[in-house]
Formats: structure tokens, C-alpha cells, sequence
């Protein structure tokens, strides 16, 4: 029987939803709109050559070639950091700690994992200060130190993934390396691993969205508005999410608000594209325990 | 959150050398990972200390911020901070509970996993991107409509945060529902309840935990977050006295003072502000995780 309650809140739920899809709608076509028109090789090299400039021989100043070469730099460095280590605390979180151990590291990956991206930034900021009355007076923020504390946001992400993808692997599989007899690791990495191997490259492509979008973090460690290429790990550095917030705040002409358009649109495609590899690894995995 | 009845391989009497590192390793890897916090927590008190000693503890938990005056009161951004954070669990909590209701018994299904697709994909666009989204679209119609101030307010920064953490207590709050047993949602059915009261009576009851959970998580979201109110809250450092009023949080607190000042008290008020937000969020987690381990907990769970 249906009563107002029903219909009402029917009503409710329908609208919240559709809000929410008309809200996110808005916010895409908005972009798209304004930023289309100006994806073209001018945007990411400005009048330079895209040739030299692609290889680094001659200095962009008008595109946005620096901020993009800077991101992924950025999302390298601290990916080749965070990913093996994420996956190897996953593995023993997973595998070898005991049920205190497990949840006590447990604990201190949640804090970490909680720990806003503006402390994360504080952290390094602090680091410099500390390292220069210490042991290393000319330190000061960089790239590394940048890559460093994005490694730090990012890793929770990946023991996490690693952790639930090797606890979702079901009974059977795990009586498998026992049975053969397998000794504790080769268990882990002949038989576990590649059954969660899905879920853990899944949890690997988030972290890298997540490296590339925080722009709190840089913000404290070593990013600025203009610094050409970065020339060495040591050094100064642009990047996409850092360039759209000064941009938004202090564009000098319309052309230069185009360009935030058009890199706010890089950067979405850069992370919707690296989303859409997660969900489809991870859909992906789900029906293979299901099916089996 | 679960533990899993798992097979562990019986304790092997010759463990190989190799076996021994492997697992040190291992170990030492997530001795890195968990050690980092402690380091992050350490840093920021022994950078904290030298307030304590010299008395400064007085000037900076005070409501006035005036740098040039020498006051370096915190306190208005704590509660620009919280202010900020309650408007939009407000304003996100209930969406957020609508579109779980929505997903799970109202929609067809294709439009139920379409909507749930949407709210994940929410999850990976760049909170820079809602922010310079918000600058172009929102502040100009908060300006226009209300016609008080420049738009960068209270208001247009709550707004954006709520869409910013509804992701959050959605896909937490759909997670929860999902594990009830469906035995639960059967018996619902069979009772003749609609599905609205079936939500409401049943699955809601059952996953009420989650509820808090999820409430709590994208609270977290919304103290934690920068940009957004860097971006879209004016910054200016004082109680708000309405919606249209500009307001300073912690977070963009600790962004613009690193950008612009030098002085040293100000500096010092920035590692006191880090240092609160570190210790909220760790009580959060600290709830969190004292609501999961709970009396009660999982009863109407599907057990594993």
C-alpha cells in the first residue's frame, strides 16, 4: 500500500539523484565548453616548435608543456616509491602480520591514509626547516622532496588495494599452494599474487590519479607558477593542479584564462582515463570470483 | 574492516634463509609505511614545542588574527573550519542518503549502477577542478542572485564541499548496505513493505553503524580539504555573520600564510594549525574505529 510517506519520499530520492547527475553534468559541460576550442598543439607549446620543445632543446613560455612534463614527473618519481612499498606492506598486512600486528599497522595506514593533504604538504614544509638547522643548511623544497610527500598520500591507497585484493581471493585458491606444498613465499608469489593481480594494478592506477590531481602538497613542497622544465630532482617545478589555482586567481588577460580551461580539461581527461582503467580492472576481477 | 577465516600454511620447520628475508623485508617495508605518521606527528610537536615554552600557546588559541598587531589568534579558523564542514555534511548527508535509497531499492537497475558509476567517477575528478569549476559557474550566480558581496563566501565554498564529499558518504553508506544479508531484504519483501519502507524500516536500521561511519568519513573529507575554500571562501580571518560573509579554514589558513608571511609567530600558529588538524583527524579515525569494533557489530552482516 502506498502512502504519502511513500510517494514523497520516492519524490525526495529522485530528485537528490537527479540533482546530483545535473550538478556534475553542469560542472563537465562547463569545462568542455570553454575548454574544447583551445586543445591544440598551441596550448601545449605556445609558439615554440612542438619538435625542440618535445625534446626539451628549446624553452616553452607560453604553453603548458613545463606543468605537464612536471606532473609526470612528479607522478613517476613518487610512484616508483609508493607502489613497490604499498605493495609490499599490503602483502605482509595481508599475509604474515598477526591479527595485532595487522591491526595495529592497520590503525597507523588509516591515520595516514586521514592525514589531509595539507599536513602531508606541512610535513615537508617542516622537513626543509628541520634539515636546514640540522644537517643540510642550502636544503630547500624541490621536486624530490614534493614526489616524497605525494608518496606518502598515495601510499595508503596501494596497501589497502593490495590488502583487500589478496583477502577477497576465495578458500579454494588459497588451499592450492599448501597442497603443493609450496613454501610461505612462493605461495604468495606464484599463486596470491597473480590471483590479485588485478585488484593491486587497479589500486596502482588510483594512487597515480591521486598523485596527479593534489595540488595541496606541492603547493608547501616546491611548486611554483613558472620554472620552465625541471632540470633535476633537486629543483623547482611546475604542474597541471598548481598552474589552474593561480590561474584562477590571477589571470592577466583572456587568453590565459583559456589556458586554464583548456589544462583544467588535461587534467580531467588525465584522471577520468586513468579512472576508467581501475574501474574496468576491477569490475573485471569481481565477476572472475564470481564466475568461479 | 572484516577478518577472514583464512588457511595458514602450518609453520615450516626448515624455513629456507631466503624465506626469513623475504619476510623481513616485508616487514621492514611496512615498518616504513606505518612509521611515517609516527615521523609526521613527531616533526610537527617538536616544531610545535617552542610555543609551549615560550608562552606563545595564549596568543595563538585567541580569536583575533591581526600579524601586524603581533596577534596570531587560530581560533577563527578553527571555527571557520567547522562551521564550513557541518554546512556541507548538512547539506551532502541527506543527498547522500537519498541517492543510497535511490541505488538500492528505487531505481530500476541499470539506472542504479549508472548512478553509482557517476558518484565514483565523482570521486576521480580533481577537487582543483571543482574549485576553478566553482570560481566561473558558482561565485558570478551567488554574486548575481543575492546580490551582497563578491561571491567568494561561506555559501558558494559549502556548496562545492558537499558535492566534494558526497562520493565519499555515498560509496561508504552503499558499501555498508550492500553486506546486509539479503535473507533480511527478502523477509522485508515478503512482508508486503514498500520499497521506501523497506529502506527506511529495514536496511537503514541495519546498516545504522555504517551510517555514522559514513557521516564521519566525509566529515573528515570536508576539515581535510583545501582548495575548495582557498579557492571559493574569500579568506578573510573572522567569525562568519551570515552565509554571504567570507571565512578562512585551517587548511587554506596554513596554504596562505607559507605563501605570503615570514614572521616566525606566524609560522609558529601555521605548525599549531597543522597540528590540530592532525589530531582531528586522528580521532576520527579513533571513532571510526572503535564504531567497527563495537558490541553488536555485524549482525546483519552476511557472514563470510
Amino acid at each position: 500500500m502506498k502512502t504519502a510517506t511513500d510517494l514523497l519520499l520516492t519524490a525526495y530520492a529522485w530528485f537528490c539523484a537527479i540533482a546530483v547527475f545535473l550538478a556534475t553534468s553542469l560542472l563537465l559541460g562547463f569545462l568542455l565548453k570553454r575548454g574544447m576550442g583551445v586543445i591544440h598543439p598551441r596550448l601545449f607549446f605556445g609558439d615554440t616548435p612542438w619538435f625542440p620543445a618535445l625534446l626539451g632543446t628549446k624553452p616553452v613560455f607560453e604553453g603548458i608543456w613545463p606543468a605537464l612534463v612536471g606532473t609526470l614527473a612528479l607522478v613517476l618519481v613518487s610512484s616508483v616509491m609508493a607502489i613497490p612499498l604499498g605493495i609490499a606492506s599490503g602483502i605482509y598486512l595481508s599475509e604474515y602480520a598477526s591479527a595485532r600486528v595487522r591491526s595495529m599497522l592497520g590503525f597507523a595506514v588509516d591515520v595516514l591514509s586521514g592525514t589531509p593533504s595539507i599536513v602531508m604538504g606541512l610535513f615537508g614544509f617542516t622537513m626543509i626547516l628541520f634539515l636546514r638547522k640540522t644537517a643540510l643548511p642550502q636544503a630547500r623544497p624541490s621536486l624530490f622532496l614534493a614526489a616524497g610527500c605525494i608518496t606518502l598520500l598515495i601510499l595508503p591507497y596501494v596497501i589497502r588495494t593490495t590488502q583487500t585484493a589478496l583477502e577477497a581471493i576465495p578458500e579454494h585458491i588459497r588451499l592450492l599452494g599448501p597442497s603443493l606444498g609450496l613454501t610461505h613465499w612462493h605461495h604468495v608469489r606464484h599463486v596470491l599474487l597473480p590471483s590479485a593481480s588485478r585488484g593491486i594494478l587497479s589500486g596502482a592506477i588510483l594512487a597515480i590519479g591521486r598523485a596527479s590531481e593534489d595540488t595541496a602538497v606541492i603547493m608547501l613542497t616546491g611548486v611554483v607558477a613558472r620554472a620552465g622544465l625541471p632540470a633535476s630532482l633537486w629543483d623547482k617545478f611546475e604542474a597541471l593542479p598548481f598552474r589552474i589555482y593561480t590561474l584562477a586567481a590571477e589571470h592577466r588577460s583572456v587568453q590565459e584564462l583559456d589556458q586554464g580551461f583548456g589544462m583544467a580539461l588535461v587534467l580531467l581527461l588525465m584522471t577520468g582515463s586513468l579512472f576508467a582503467v581501475a574501474s574496468f580492472l576491477q569490475r573485471s576481477l569481481e565477476k572472475r570470483w564470481k564466475t568461479t | 574492516m572484516q577478518e577472514h577465516a583464512r588457511t595458514r600454511i602450518p609453520a615450516n620447520h626448515v624455513q629456507p634463509v631466503r624465506e626469513r628475508w623475504i619476510r623481513r623485508s616485508l616487514l621492514i617495508a611496512t615498518g616504513i609505511s606505518a612509521g611515517a605518521i609516527l615521523f609526521i606527528f613527531v616533526l610537527l610537536v617538536y616544531f610545535c614545542l617552542p610555543l609551549v615554552n615560550s608562552g606563545g600557546m595564549s596568543s595563538v588559541l585567541s580569536w583575533q588574527w591581526k600579524p601586524f598587531g603581533g596577534e596570531f589568534g587560530i581560533l577563527p579558523m578553527c571555527a571557520g573550519s567547522l562551521f564550513l564542514s557541518v554546512f556541507a555534511l548538512g547539506l551532502a548527508f541527506p543527498a547522500a542518503i537519498g541517492i543510497c535509497g535511490f541505488a538500492t531499492v528505487l531505481a530500476p537497475r541499470s539506472v542504479a549502477r549508472s548512478t553509482l558509476v557517476m558518484v565514483h567517477f565523482m570521486t576521480s575528478i580533481p577537487t582543483v577542478i571543482y574549485g576553478f569549476a566553482s570560481v566561473f559557474l558558482l561565485v558570478p550566480l551567488v554574486r548575481d542572485w543575492f546580490s551582497t558581496g563578491t561571491g567568494f563566501s561561506f555559501l558558494t565554498a559549502g556548496l562545492s564541499l558537499s558535492l566534494l564529499i558526497l562520493p565519499t558518504i555515498v560509496l561508504v553508506f552503499h558499501a555498508r548496505l550492500q553486506q546486509i544479508d539479503p535473507a533480511l531484504r527478502l523477509a522485508a519483501e515478503a512482508m508486503g513493505l514498500t520499497p521506501v519502507r523497506q529502506f527506511l524500516h529495514v536496511l537503514v536500521p541495519a546498516a545504522s553503524k555504517g551510517l555514522v561511519v559514513a557521516a564521519i568519513l566525509g566529515f573528515g573529507r570536508a576539515i581535510g580539504d583545501t582548495l575548495i575554500s582557498l579557492m571559493l571562501a574569500g579568506n578573510a580571518p573572522r567569525i562568519p555573520d551570515s552565509l554571504f560573509d567570507s571565512i578562512r579554514t585551517l587548511t587554506a589558513h596554513i596554504a596562505l600564510v607559507l605563501a605570503t608571511d615570514s614572521q616566525s609567530m606566524s609560522y609558529r600558529s601555521v605548525f599549531a594549525s597543522g597540528l590540530i588538524l592532525f589530531l582531528l583527524m586522528g580521532a576520527v579515525n579513533f571513532l571510526i574505529r572503535r564504531l567497527d569494533r563495537g558490541p553488536g557489530e555485524n549482525r546483519y552482516e552476511n557472514g563470510h
